[in-house]
């Protein structure tokens, strides 16, 4: 049995756990066994899953799981590994997933793979996943070698897929031992899209010249619905808040369009950056680097390059 | 207080990343090796602030061959007080987990630091292992730490937000941005550098579950596409037609 760990912040679903059931369906469907999935805490319509490929919901219901707490979390995913007998576990590698993967491994003295980009290739005994590695400079295969396989997955690795009906929800009472962590408060951003979800990202660099300029940027990512992001000397000045810093000691992203303005290319920025699907580019020194790594550019001042894009998209979009 | 920094040693942000024996092997040739920059710059130095403000202590581990001890010595400059080596060159997190774990059980650290993951693997998992061995909580990605006591005041990155955390004390965290500012070693802190302790430790034995079997590198872009800044229209066009991605 594949069981899945659906994360539910604040008991809603994000992209990532749908991405996370829709990747688990295929590897149980490659193993031909089924596919559950494992929700904790109070979560709103946990059937739904169903509809991405889970044959069955579990959830245990208590309330001492709404917070983050990985140690608790972690033995709650492993128990029920345990008591289902699942061969593997899919979790999400964000940043819950990221602090429960490894516990859930050793507990269950799992091989592990983190932020898989792609379905494993399983054949005969052998387990093999790919991940992106020296941020997006390469890609690592790596076997599992161990009875029971981990597994997280990486942000915009698979398109959740609609291929069933709602699930029966199951609950679960076991309950929580007392945390060792509290979480005190919760401060998003409403209304945008996280970078690490983003299918369009809108990042500007130094060639802004200063924060007071990126009224143009914002227009843009608003026309696209876009997220925005940054280049490190961008934020590192505070022109931009820090969480907007992608590359390779910021946040690494692949979202389907990565439009980069006044951005030099340098290779630590291109190392976050590089797994995007397709790269645009708008410098006004056609030899900047970043013109290797993309697929489309624009040769000029971005100043008078980024309100004329706006407006083309607007008008297509007025003309879909 | 004691406390653990784990650092890893990283080929330079700016290296040219190949392979040898069929993709099998990194190819070290010519590479520059750093610390870890987020081991560096917020746990290291985090840890440092934290036992100078509290009369502490701060040992650097490193899991590494003997020529990793350049890197180790640079943590000691920064400003830990000693450090460990255990002498084996891992080949996974899962390894370099279990070797931190067994040496570190019987140490008593209050906090054991991490940076939020390493600029080669990218693996983000070996913290939570450590914890789980050692049966602590885990906090990952934390841009900001505080001391209350026995308690740690954490702030963590989570998808579009932070959030405010407590957690008992010992714990175990990996640093990201935002918890210290790097630090540059000064005259004295190079000088003392060569006389701190640095005790090497063998490994433990442990049969990885999880094996690197092939490097590659991604596939080249086909070429850039130059569009006229006159004609933004025709960039809509392409990103529509050809791309097919808005
Ligand atoms: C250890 C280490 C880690 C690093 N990690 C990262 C990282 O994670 N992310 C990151 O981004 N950087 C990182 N860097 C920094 C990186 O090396 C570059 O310095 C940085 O990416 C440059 O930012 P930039 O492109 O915004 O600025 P610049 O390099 O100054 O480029 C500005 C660009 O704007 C163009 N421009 C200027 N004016 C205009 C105009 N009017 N119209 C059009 N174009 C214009 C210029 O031609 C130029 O290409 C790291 C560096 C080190 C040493």
């Amino acid at each position: 049995m594949v069981l899945v760990f659906a994360e539910s912040p604040r008991g809603q679903f994000k992209k990532s756990a749908f991405e996370a059931v829709t990747y688990g369906k295929k590897v149980a469907d490659m193993m031909g066994v089924a596919c559950e999935v494992l929700t904790l805490g109070t979560v709103q319509d946990a059937a739904q899953l169903g509809k991405y490929g889970a044959s069955k919901v579990l959830n245990i219901a208590d309330t001492a799981y709404n917070d983050f707490d990985s140690q608790e979390q972690a033995a709650a995913i492993a128990d029920v590994a345990k008591s289902r007998g699942a061969t593997v576990i899919i979790l999400s590698h964000s940043s819950t997933g990221k602090s429960i993967s490894g516990r859930v491994a050793i507990r269950l003295d799992a091989g592990l793979v983190s932020g898989a980009n792609a379905l494993p290739t399983i054949s005969g005994g052998a387990f093999t996943v790919t991940k992106g590695v020296f941020s997006g400079k390469a890609i690592a295969e790596y076997a599992i070698t161990s009875p029971i396989k981990v597994v997280s997955l990486m942000g915009n690795a698979v398109k959740p897929e609609v291929s069933g009906q709602p699930a029966h929800v199951e609950n679960i009472t076991t309950s929580a031992a007392k945390g060792r962590i509290r979480v005190k408060s919760v401060k998003t951003q409403e209304g945008t899209v996280p970078l690490p979800e983003a299918e369009i990202v809108v990042s500007a660099g130094r060639g802004m010249k200063g924060p007071e300029n990126w009224g143009i940027v914002e227009d843009l990512a608003k026309t696209l619905n876009a997220t925005t992001a940054c280049s490190r000397p961008v934020a590192d000045s505070h022109w931009r808040p820090h969480h907007e810093h992608v590359g390779q000691t910021g946040i690494a992203i692949r979202p389907n369009l990565y439009i980069a303005i006044g951005i030099s290319g340098a290779i630590q920025h291109l190392a976050g950056v590089n797994n995007s699907k397709v790269i645009v580019v708008i410098n006004k020194d056609s030899e900047a680097p970043f013109f290797k790594a993309a697929d489309y550019g624009v040769v000029g001042d971005l100043f008078e390059i980024v309100p004329r894009l706006t407006d083309a998209f607007k008008k297509f979009k007025a003309n879909q | 207080m004691k406390l653990l920094v784990c650092i890893s040693q990283t080929p330079d942000t700016t290296a040219k990343v190949s392979f040898n024996n069929d993709g099998t092997d990194f190819n070290a040739a010519g590479v520059q090796f750093i610390m870890n920059p987020y081991d560096e710059w917020y746990a290291l130095v985090r840890a440092c602030e934290l036992s100078e403000a509290t009369g502490g202590k701060v040992t650097a581990l490193n899991v590494g061959p003997a020529t990793n001890e350049t890197v180790i010595r640079k943590a000691l400059a920064i400003g830990a007080d000693d450090a460990v080596r255990i002498d084996a060159d891992p080949k996974s997190a899962a390894y370099t987990a279990r070797q931190i774990a067994e040496y570190a059980r019987s140490q008593g650290y209050d906090i054991i630091f991490f940076g939020k993951e390493t600029i080669d693997y990218n693996g983000s998992e070996v913290g939570a292992m450590v914890a789980e061995y050692l049966d602590l909580p885990y906090v990952s990605y934390a841009s900001k730490l505080d001391l209350n006591g026995s308690v740690a005041m954490l702030e963590r990155e989570i998808e579009g937000g932070i959030e405010t955390l407590e957690v008992d004390l010992p714990c175990v965290i990996s640093a990201a941005k935002g918890m210290a500012e790097q630090r540059i070693p000064n005259m004295k802190g190079i000088m003392t550098s060569r006389s701190k302790p640095l005790s090497v430790v063998p490994p433990v034995a442990y049969d990885e579950p999880v094996k690197a079997t092939k490097f590659t590198l991604p596939p080249a872009k086909a070429g850039v596409k130059l569009v006229s800044p006159d004609n933004m229209d025709e960039l809509v066009r392409l990103l529509h037609e050809e791309a097919k991605i808005i």
